[in-house]
């Protein structure tokens, strides 16, 4: 678990704040469907595209196949070229790993790429209460870092924060700049984040760096970014510790290049993301440079559990964010709301995978299973089914909602009683259209208040189908 | 020379049409016949079972499954007007009994002859509404289960071009869910009545008056939050326009 208190618990309290955030709300308008056009035109634009999906999710089937040998020789192929690998099967691991990594470097503040796997170990928090300060060096990071918030999505962590807020919170935070400078637009902002995180680059003892892929044959850890804050936080340090979790190994590097073929046209439509980085261990004595140390801490957090579970295939999972960006829940609410790490349909079924269904039970609730995140998702991740395997857990484990269950068995028991279900439902239809006839629908309904809160109910014609269809079918054979 | 035969089709009428919307269910039979069926409906039909398999209570959905191949199975088709009650069949039930000694079989054989109706017109049966008229502009929404796991998308369109008088407009986004999702629309209620306005705003600003869908769930869900924001949008299942059947109230409309 991580360092952070999930509160996916009150995801519905959530969900009824998101909505009153006007700030929120007007940023994810703002940001809208740019990922689905962009998505979109990026994929249709390599005519084997769907192939290529089909690869990457049978590359990851035989990985999670046969994970333990591919992260052996990974091991092997770090350690030979000099680097470290530390194995921490929870998050409190890894941040004991990665505090005594600081500690002995002497580091009193540490440079960060994005990574997720450092939120979902809590890795923050942990530093800065033992004395060390770190820099998230991705401009969104950097500017939730500010507001001292989590990302809400894993690929654009500030995507809740409207334009103009930003140039506020550089007012406020930078005051060490002339208060009359202009920062209009989105161009501004980024240079002027850019000139104070360059300063810092060049303080830090350890920079700290998540993984896109590790790669079995060559021992490398790939990232990919836009910024190049990555690279620096990488290589001007003397210590590198790379963050994270045992699947994301591929066998080889063709493979890892199948895997980015995928990745950046399902997050941001671009072909490629603007740095692809590799790294391969520490500095070696011809290189003009690079860390001293190079670290890379391996987290499980229950991962290995899910192998062979109905869940196992949401470990083919990249972190391209397209599930998120498709999904009409997640854009409705934003990613706070699902109150722990992983937002949007992948959070959906990760969240309780990871922190338990008790905490995380609500989010697989969430969802229509309209089957966008699906058809988008490289991988070919069935979320949706997952998503009911979930509920599915809840049902057998009597967590679901008191409410539902007896509804639930009160229709089933009309349901599996065809005579005894025409007799009912023809008695509630003609009272109900007897009821709502003239107006034709209901403002309020007993019972129905999750409808009618927000809608009018249509009231039914009258006379069910199957009675009106005895009837025609009496007077044809009268005839 | 001998008349090819005509196909026995039985109607899985659904639920909600059984007891909202019975027009719907004549309006199928009248569609089914004019293709050149002969249609049934088996008297042993309740529903699906899907809101038992979206709320986790997989051994209701079972039970719900087989009672459904068992009623419909003797047919040379099974036609559902609702893409989701019709992917619950197609897709959902094999995985369901998958294993299970002689329903596996039985499932996948009724998944190979059930169709989504509007589908079945066109793929199956290559059928076309002639003389059919119906004034004015209308938006079509893809219900989810109809597009994604059915793949119906082009045959609406291609019918609804057929009915003289009526001009189809685009909405933006008509592929994102209406909100409806079952019991997810009163289980998040907040998400599903945002979702739903997000919906019928988009399909108002088409300027069309009549809003269209192949699923009486959505349509339920657009019309009560159309006639809720006060839009004059009038919505109705599709094969009600596609059988001449559209001149009654729409859905959620009085009769007075």
């Amino acid at each position: 678990m991580s360092a952070e208190e999930p509160t996916s618990r009150r995801f519905k309290e959530n969900v009824r704040e998101a909505m009153a955030d006007q700030s929120l709300q007007k940023a994810l308008r703002a940001a809208g469907g740019g990922f689905v056009a962009k998505r979109s035109a990026a994929a249709g634009a390599v005519p084997e595209f769907e192939a290529i999906r089909d690869a990457g999710r049978d590359l990851k089937n035989h990985v999670l196949g046969h994970l333990d040998l591919y992260l052996a020789e990974y091991e092997g192929k770090v350690t030979a070229a000099g680097g470290h690998v530390h194995w921490a099967e929870t998050a409190e691991d890894m941040r004991r790993i990665v505090l005594d990594i600081c500690r002995k470097a002497g580091a009193r503040t540490v440079n960060k790429g994005k990574t997720m796997i450092s939120e979902e170990a809590g890795i923050n928090g942990f530093l800065e209460d033992n004395g060390i300060t770190p820099v998230e060096t991705d401009l969104g990071e950097y500017i939730i870092q500010l507001r001292h918030e989590h990302p809400s999505h894993i690929i654009a962590p500030a995507i809740h924060v409207p334009a103009e807020e930003v140039e506020t919170l550089f007012r406020e935070k930078h005051t060490h700049l002339p208060a009359d400078r202009n920062l209009d637009d989105l161009s501004t902002l980024l240079s002027e984040a850019r000139t104070i995180l360059r300063k810092k680059y060049f303080e830090a003892e350890v920079g700290i760096t998540g993984a896109n892929m590790l790669i079995a044959e060559t021992g490398q850890s790939v990232i990919v970014t836009n910024e190049g804050n990555g690279d620096l936080s990488q290589s001007l340090p003397k210590v590198h510790i790379v963050l994270a979790s045992l699947e994301k190994i591929v066998p080889t590097l063709e493979d890892a290049a199948t895997v980015l073929r995928l990745l950046a046209r399902s997050a941001t439509g671009q072909e490629m993301s603007v740095y692809t980085t590799f790294s391969s261990g520490p500095r070696r004595a011809e290189d003009p440079d690079g860390p001293e140390e190079y670290h890379v801490v391996l987290l499980d957090n229950g991962r290995t559990e899910m192998v062979g579970t109905e869940f196992q295939e949401m470990l083919r999972c990249i972190r391209c964010g397209a599930c998120m960006n498709h999904c009409p829940v997640y854009q409705a609410v934003g990613g706070h709301a699902y109150g722990w790490v992983y937002p949007g349909p992948m959070g959906a079924v990760l969240t309780p995978s990871l922190i338990g269904v008790e905490e995380g039970g609500l989010l697989p609730n969430a969802s229509t299973f309209c089957g966008r995140c699906e058809a988008v998702c490289p991988m070919r991740i069935p979320l949706p089914k997952m998503m009911r395997h979930w509920r599915e857990r809840e049902f057998e484990r009597n967590l679901a909602p008191k409410a539902a269950r007896y509804g639930i068995r009160l229709w089933a028991f009309f349901a599996e009683r065809p005579a005894l279900y025409r007799l009912a439902t023809r008695a509630a239809m003609f009272v109900l259209g007897k009821l709502g006839g003239k107006r034709g629908r209901f403002a309020k309904l007993p019972l129905a208040g999750g409808w009618t809160d927000h809608r009018d109910f249509p009231a039914p014609e009258g006379e069910t189908f199957m009675a009106a269809w005895a009837k025609a079918e009496k007077t044809k054979a009268a005839r | 020379m001998s008349q090819p035969k005509r196909p026995r089709v039985a109607l899985f009428v659904t639920c909600l049409v059984d007891m909202f919307r019975p027009t719907v269910g004549f309006a199928a039979v009248g569609l089914l016949t004019e293709a050149g069926c002969d249609v049934e409906v088996p008297q042993a039909q309740t529903c699906c079972g899907q809101p038992a398999y979206n709320s986790g209570d997989r051994e209701t959905a079972k039970r719900m499954a087989r009672s459904v191949i068992a009623a419909f199975e003797g047919y040379d088709w099974v036609v559902v007007p609702s893409g989701s009650c019709g992917a619950q069949i197609v897709k959902d039930y094999p995985l369901l009994l998958d294993g299970e000694p002689g329903w596996a079989a039985r499932a996948r054989a009724l998944s190979s002859k059930t169709r989504e109706i509007v589908s079945f017109l066109v793929d199956e049966m290559g059928f076309s509404p002639t003389d059919v008229r119906f004034e004015g502009k209308v938006t079509y929404h893809d219900s989810c289960s109809g597009l994604r796991s059915l793949g119906v998308k082009a045959q609406p369109r291609a019918l609804l071009g057929n009915v003289e008088g009526l001009e189809l407009v685009e909405m933006a986004d008509p592929d994102v869910c209406c909100g409806f999702g079952g019991t997810f629309c009163v289980k998040n209620p907040e998400i599903s009545g945002k979702m739903v306005s997000d919906k019928t705003a988009n399909a108002a600003a088409t300027g069309a008056g009549t809003l269209l869908a192949g699923d009486l769930g959505c349509l339920m869900n657009m019309a009560g939050k159309a006639q809720r924001e006060g839009r004059p949008l009038k919505a109705r299942h599709v094969i009600e326009v596609l059988a001449g059947m559209a001149d009654g109230p729409a859905i959620g409309e009085g009769r007075e």
